[in-house]
């Protein structure tokens, strides 16, 4: 059970996968203008991640290696073709919101990087506990970067105003460029903080 | 002479105004990856590129004359995706063959141009605004060539870089973000000059 908890950990900052393994990006800077999008991009991307890790690893034995990286990414195909569907369904505005970049959570090297390292190497239990961590990993990023991104950007959070009208909007935050100097500041405060834990721990 | 002037502004609004890296955020990961040294950026930039004018000409057919006319649409993610895996591997097989020195420095950057989204983004982006065959190559072209001049740029600032006194923290990724955003920033100048 400790050792299952390890996994999960990983994936929270050890490994996380936006500023560790720096995989990922293109959803990350995309879609975090508001922190209703950065939390739906996290959670749509967790759902194929986790769904993708439980169906490899079970199948895994039946996979001929030469072909597995194409069988992967059917099986991700799969499932965000379902994810699409489901979120033009039943959620119309945030597909709209997301659009283009639904369906590119098949490209996303976060999901494909877990298969072919982690899934396809560990029995299921495992693989559920890695999914989970990557997913919550990579969305607390998504979600702090856009809350960030929105509160200079517009002076609001989930839409409500927090700084009043008198807010003078900067609005190059939720401009491309804000995207990426936001997560350029971010992973190097990371960097800072990993080096005084690391420093304090010795 | 009306089409030839709408292609020539299709494109420079699909090269400068609407960026594939910079404006629209696709293709990230080689961005970032492979842009240490101009040259290799360079041919990195040429056989995405290739992939991408290829990928616009061939998804072009596939959508119309199989998945529209089939009325097979729901499964248009899995054809594309498959056109670009086989794609990729035929341009891998080819840069082997050609130039090992190439494919030794392109290293695993190469197969991943399959999980580029720039790819898969332009592929998508083609039924969606209805392109007809023309302006799919142009747009599939221009996009790529719009994915080199940015991961070049990149490059030309990063090797400068190596001689800058970066702080620690700040050094690999976080700086080469920061230099991105200011880029894109540069970019943004040339917002609303055409709207195709």
């Amino acid at each position: 059970m400790k050792n299952l908890l390890a996994i999960f950990r990983n994936g929270l900052w050890a490994e996380n996968p936006i500023f560790k393994l720096i995989i990922g990006l293109c959803p990350t800077l995309a879609v975090t203008n508001t922190v209703e999008n950065g939390l739906a991009m996290g959670l749509a991307t967790s759902f194929v991640l986790i769904s993708s890790e439980i169906v490899i690893s079970i199948i895994k034995k039946w996979i001929p290696n030469d072909v597995r990286i194409p069988s992967f990414i059917l099986v991700i195909v799969t499932f965000v073709t379902f994810t699409d569907y489901f979120l033009a369904a039943f959620f119309p505005q945030i597909s709209d919101q997301l659009a283009l970049f639904v369906p590119l959570i098949v490209v996303n090297c976060l999901i494909l990087g877990r298969q072919e390292a982690f899934a396809s190497k560990n029995p299921t239990h495992r693989a559920i506990f890695d999914a989970v961590g990557m997913g919550v990993g990579f969305t607390w990023v998504l979600v702090v970067l856009s809350l960030i991104r929105e509160l200079l950007g517009m002076g609001t959070i989930f839409g409500v105003e927090v700084f009043g009208a008198a807010y003078p909007e900067m609005i190059v935050m939720i401009l491309p460029s804000g995207a990426f100097l936001t997560l350029g500041v971010m992973v190097g405060v990371i960097n800072v903080i990993d080096k005084k834990v690391g420093s304090d721990n010795d | 002479m009306i089409e030839f002037e709408h292609l020539l502004l299709l494109f420079i609004a699909t090269v400068l105004v609407n960026n594939f890296v910079l404006i629209r955020f696709l293709g990230i990961c080689p961005f970032l990856g492979v842009s240490r040294h101009v040259d290799t950026a360079f041919s990195m930039g040429l056989a995405t590129t290739f992939v991408m004018t290829m990928t616009a000409f061939i998804v072009y057919f596939v959508n119309t004359y199989i998945l529209v006319a089939l009325n097979l649409e729901f499964l248009r993610y899995m054809a594309f995706i498959i056109v670009i895996a086989s794609l990729v591997q035929l341009v891998e097989m080819f840069i082997r063959y050609a130039s090992p020195v190439l494919y030794k420095a392109l290293g695993i950057y190469l197969p991943l141009i399959t999980t580029n989204c720039a790819i898969m983004g332009m592929a998508l982006m083609i039924p969606l605004e209805g392109y007809n065959f023309i302006e799919s190559l142009v747009f599939g072209f221009g996009a790529g060539v719009g994915f080199t001049i940015a991961i070049v740029l990149i490059a030309g600032l990063r090797e400068k870089l190596e001689f800058g006194d970066v702080p620690e923290s700040l050094q690999g990724v976080p700086i080469t973000l920061i230099l991105a955003g200011i880029m894109a920033l540069a970019f943004m100048g040339f917002a609303g000059m055409i709207t195709v």
